[in-house]
């Protein structure tokens, strides 16, 4: 039994199965994120003032990843353009490229970005309590220039109260911050920044320079570059916290829209490079058989791509940019 | 290989497969669309039946509240887990909740969306558009096992530690994120948890089979099957394509915010300083319930008419056959599916009226939801005009189908009054809700189910069911669902409350529930009806295996009937038809004044095209 329509187009709507079935599912992949952008705007607009972070994000590395995106998004045109002029060696150049595109996508975001986060650590202050740490968050000034109150103090954790989940990142994170205090020679016995307190209950964080520097006015827009760890810390007392964890989908709403969305975006782009992997890898069977039908293929598989490329365009500036 | 079998031609044209395809792979991972449609009916009928069995044990509950049931009380109570909900045999709060929230979840989506739009749809629809099977059949039988997937999902939940979910069908938060956790329950392996995890391979079924319908239709009409010549069933089963290609993903972005907030410990749902039981959760706040609601009423809405537009199709096609004439305002109909789809993306908040979104809102939402009325009142004109001097013959499908009219109708016009915000607010929640809605899908949907079982049946099996049982089926469950769900509507009126587990005795002594206290006998009434209606349904299961077997044998069309479908063998082989199908007038065909008999096939070719009758062999 033979399908009809499976290669060559059905006269009267123009499209072979697979492009109509392919348009179908991305309508519906449309439908998908534009629930979970949904889900960004409501919790965006539902935020208190001040607990939706702006500039935590590496912009830098974040454009780099858009460019490679949109690289890969052309040259799977042109290895689909190949296939039509039936040149498979330059079909297999491109293809490669897409691939290894994608593979540079993913190990910046798994090797690099996440685990950057998952080192943070912030504390939300409690409301009564804003007034204690007005040196890190600087509120008084915000409110003159008519900004958001700040209401977080990040950074690396240097300690945690007893018995909490986080001593162990604590200790090691200690340990790097005294090694590098005493490479560069600051402080020594007696005037340094505070690594260790004597009391049971407190966190000390070695400083995000937002928190270091709150009232200096290059923190009001997301800054290209992104600023240098401070070598400053600062004490704060477990009663003062709202909440407090390191940067996972747990610690904000912000960090779970933004691992929910670029989690699944970074699961669609594997799914586009493992079949990009097959067509590389086992394509040639079907190309000799019947070259058209894997020129179709390798175009369906080209339109997903570029709906997961047109993903990203929302996620880079939704998440790094506003 | 010699073919054996009567229809030759069968073997000439299938260059692909002369091989035959052993037990696994023509039975159980088969890809042909018939196989998949009768696994997705026959695994969808026993869940309606599943699903029919934890209302009876919580019908018991509201009759007699604080007994154990007969016979069935003990042995839930020496079921391992279950009988934690079934201490002696008496169902519990929890267990009521339990059953509650899977009765909604089983019928809905394990139910008679997988019959209404999987089953039958995939065994009609490539049959009755001439095609040879689904423009993918791999990814539809793809469908099927992520379907089955999410059965054994929510078949699972009920045997791991607290059972499955009990936070209703709709799993509103913050209580569906507390719900199942905390000490004595899995991090993953809990009621709740697993509940999404099947809704979100159930999701995944569903795209992978809503996006072969379409395709399929759009692609694969066989030669002079033009738009406007598509059964009317087909076209119900476009429009249903659509309304879960596009609905269902939303639901699924809210199925993984709810997963996140459960298994990582996010807030999407959990608001900001959330208290249970006077201790502070653990959860960082700042998410909204509120967006759990839209995201799932975006769905849930067009759900309603996933679950009663191919109903519609089915009572259709079994309308015009069974009065001999066509049906009345075809065109109008399926103008109407359309501005119904269209207008089903835009209700959804009147689901959400007691959420406080504001007077603005409600109103716009009350206005879609009244223009909603329009197109759904022209499918019920034109279905009950189309019997209007018809030659009727009551067979069983034809007594279903109109018994669905009246009772589709009681359900679409009690729903009027639940469109306007102000009635809303006192019915909300009440029985006269359950009522409604219960008349929509079960004397409607479940009916046209029924009519569409005894209609295919024939060309599925190859025999036709007996017609003694089925009318014995008919009347049993007519009679007895009216008993349920009539009294639904009184009791409702009257403020009794969706949720008292205990039949609401001990809720009168607060003073808002007094006016309930004179309706409140109707609840033994109506759990009778349900065990009758539990009786009324043994006919059917004995006459469905029965009839496979050793039913009348029957030709090819049985009915009489015009559309593609009975053109085929029945039942019909690996690719469908033995001949090259070519289409050359409406479906609905039928008493065509001169015509020779008083059904005029879509195939048959037409006086004075003889050249074309050599390719294409007529009746």
């Amino acid at each position: 039994m033979q399908i009809p329509y499976e290669v060559s187009s059905r006269p009267d709507t123009g499209l072979y199965n697979a492009k109509l079935g392919i348009w179908l599912f991305l309508a519906s992949e449309v439908m998908l994120f534009g629930g979970l952008f949904s889900g960004y705007i409501f919790l965006r607009l539902g935020a208190e003032p001040g607990y939706w972070p702006h500039g935590l994000l590496n912009v830098p590395v974040g454009t780099m990843n858009t460019a490679v995106l949109i690289l890969s998004s052309v040259t799977v045109v042109l290895a689909w353009a190949a296939l039509k002029m039936r040149n498979w060696s330059q079909y297999r150049l491109y293809m490669l490229i897409t691939i290894v595109c994608g593979v540079v996508f993913l190990g910046v975001k798994l090797s690099y970005e996440y685990p950057q986060k998952f080192t943070h650590f912030g504390v939300f202050i409690r409301k009564d309590s804003l007034v204690k740490y007005e040196a890190y968050l600087g509120n008084d000034f915000l409110k003159s220039r008519g900004l958001e109150p700040r209401v977080e103090i990040s950074g690396h954790l240097l300690d945690a109260p007893k018995g909490s989940e986080y001593e162990g990142v604590a200790k090691r994170n200690a340990e790097h911050f005294t090694h590098v205090l005493h490479e560069e020679g600051v402080g020594g016995h007696g005037g340094g920044p505070v690594v260790q307190t004597e009391a049971a209950d407190d966190f000390v964080i070695q400083l995000d320079p937002a928190n270091a520097r709150p009232t200096d006015p290059t923190n009001e827009h997301p800054s290209f570059l992104p600023k240098k760890q401070t070598m400053m810390t600062a004490v704060v007392k477990r009663e003062d916290v709202e909440s407090a964890g390191m940067f996972v989908p747990g610690h904000s709403p912000y960090f779970a829209i933004y691992f929910t969305i670029t989690g699944l975006h970074g699961l669609h782009v594997l799914g586009g490079v493992i079949v990009f992997a097959y067509f590389f890898f086992f394509g040639g069977k079907l190309y000799k058989r019947n070259p058209e039908h894997f020129a179709n293929r390798v175009e369906v598989a080209g339109l997903f791509w570029h709906f997961v490329d047109l993903v990203w365009i929302f996620v880079f500036p939704l998440f790094y940019l506003l | 290989m010699v073919s054996h079998s009567a229809d030759a031609g069968h073997h000439e044209h299938h260059d692909d497969d002369h091989h035959e395809l052993g037990f696994w792979r023509k039975y159980v991972f088969s890809t042909d669309h018939k196989v998949i449609g009768i696994q997705y009916g026959i695994t969808g009928l026993l869940f309606l039946l599943f699903g029919f069995a934890l209302m009876l044990v919580m019908r018991w509950q509201l009759a007699h509240p604080g007994t154990p049931m007969p016979y069935i009380g003990s042995f839930l109570g020496s079921l391992p887990v279950i009988k934690d909900h079934f201490p002696g045999g008496v169902m519990s709060a929890d267990g009521y909740n339990e059953f509650g929230a899977m009765h909604g979840t089983i019928m809905v989506f394990f139910g008679i969306v997988p019959v209404a739009f999987a089953a039958f749809g995939n065994f009609a629809v490539p049959l009755q558009i001439g095609a040879p099977d689904m423009t993918f059949p791999r990814i539809n039988m793809g469908s099927y096992w992520c379907f089955f997937i999410s059965c054994i999902f929510m078949l699972v939940s009920f045997l791991v530690p607290g059972g499955a979910a009990k936070s209703g069908w709709t799993s509103y938060p913050p209580l569906s994120g507390i719900a199942d956790s905390g000490v004595g329950f899995h991090q993953f392996f809990n009621g709740q948890t697993l509940w999404l995890t099947g809704m979100i391979f159930n999701i995944t079924a569903s795209l992978m089979g809503s996006v072969n319908f379409i395709a399929t239709i759009i692609q694969l009409r066989a030669p002079g099957m033009t738009w406007m010549r598509m059964p009317f069933f087909v076209w119900t089963q476009f429009v249903t394509a659509f309304l879960l290609l596009l609905a269902f993903p939303p639901l699924e972005a809210a199925g993984i915010f709810q997963f996140m907030d459960r298994v990582f410990g996010t807030s999407f749902f959990m608001p900001t300083g959330l208290v249970v039981g006077q201790q502070l959760t653990h959860w960082s706040g700042g998410g909204s319930p509120l967006l759990w609601q839209h995201l799932f009423w975006f769905l849930a809405h067009p759900e309603v008419y996933v679950l009663i537009l191919p109903g519609i199709g089915i009572i259709a096609e079994v309308v015009a056959n069974n009065t001999r004439k066509p049906i009345y305002g075809y065109k109008a109909m399926v103008g109407a599916i359309f501005v119904l789809g269209f207008l089903s993306f835009i209700v959804w908040a009147h689901h959400m009226y007691m959420t406080g979104m504001g007077a603005k809102v409600a109103a716009f939402f009350q206005t879609t939801t009244i223009m909603i009325s329009v197109p759904s009142v022209i499918l019920i004109t034109a279905l009950l005009l189309s019997l209007w001097g018809g030659s009727i013959r009551f067979t069983v499908p034809m007594m279903f189908a109109t018994a669905f009219l009246p009772m589709f109708g009681i359900g679409g016009l009690t729903g009027i009054p639940l469109a306007f915000n102000a009635v809303d607010m006192y019915l909300h929640d009440t029985y006269y809700i359950i009522g409604h809605f219960h008349y929509i899908v079960a004397p409607g949907t479940i009916f046209a189910i029924f009519a569409g079982v005894y209609y295919w049946f024939p060309k599925a099996a190859g025999r036709s069911m007996n017609d003694f049982l089925g009318r014995v089926h008919f009347w049993g469950s007519l009679i007895s669902i009216n008993g349920i769900f009539f009294p639904m509507f009184l009791q409702g009126m009257a403020g009794v409350h969706r949720r008292w587990y205990d039949g609401g005795g001990a809720s009168l002594d607060q003073l808002t529930y007094q006016l309930a206290g004179p309706v409140l006998h109707w609840n033994k009434f109506m759990s009778y009806s349900a065990f009758l209606l539990a009786l009324a349904q043994l006919p059917f299961i004995f006459n469905f295996f029965y009839s496979i077997f050793a039913g009348k044998r029957v030709d090819r069309n049985p009915w009489q009937s015009t559309t593609l479908e009975w053109d085929a063998p029945s039942p019909p082989p690996h690719g469908n038809f033995d001949r090259p199908v070519a289409v050359y007038r409406g479906p609905y065909e039928y008493s065509v004044p001169g015509a020779q008999s008083d059904f005029t096939p879509q195939s048959e070719v037409p006086e004075g095209k003889g050249n074309q009758a050599a390719t294409v062999s007529a009746h």
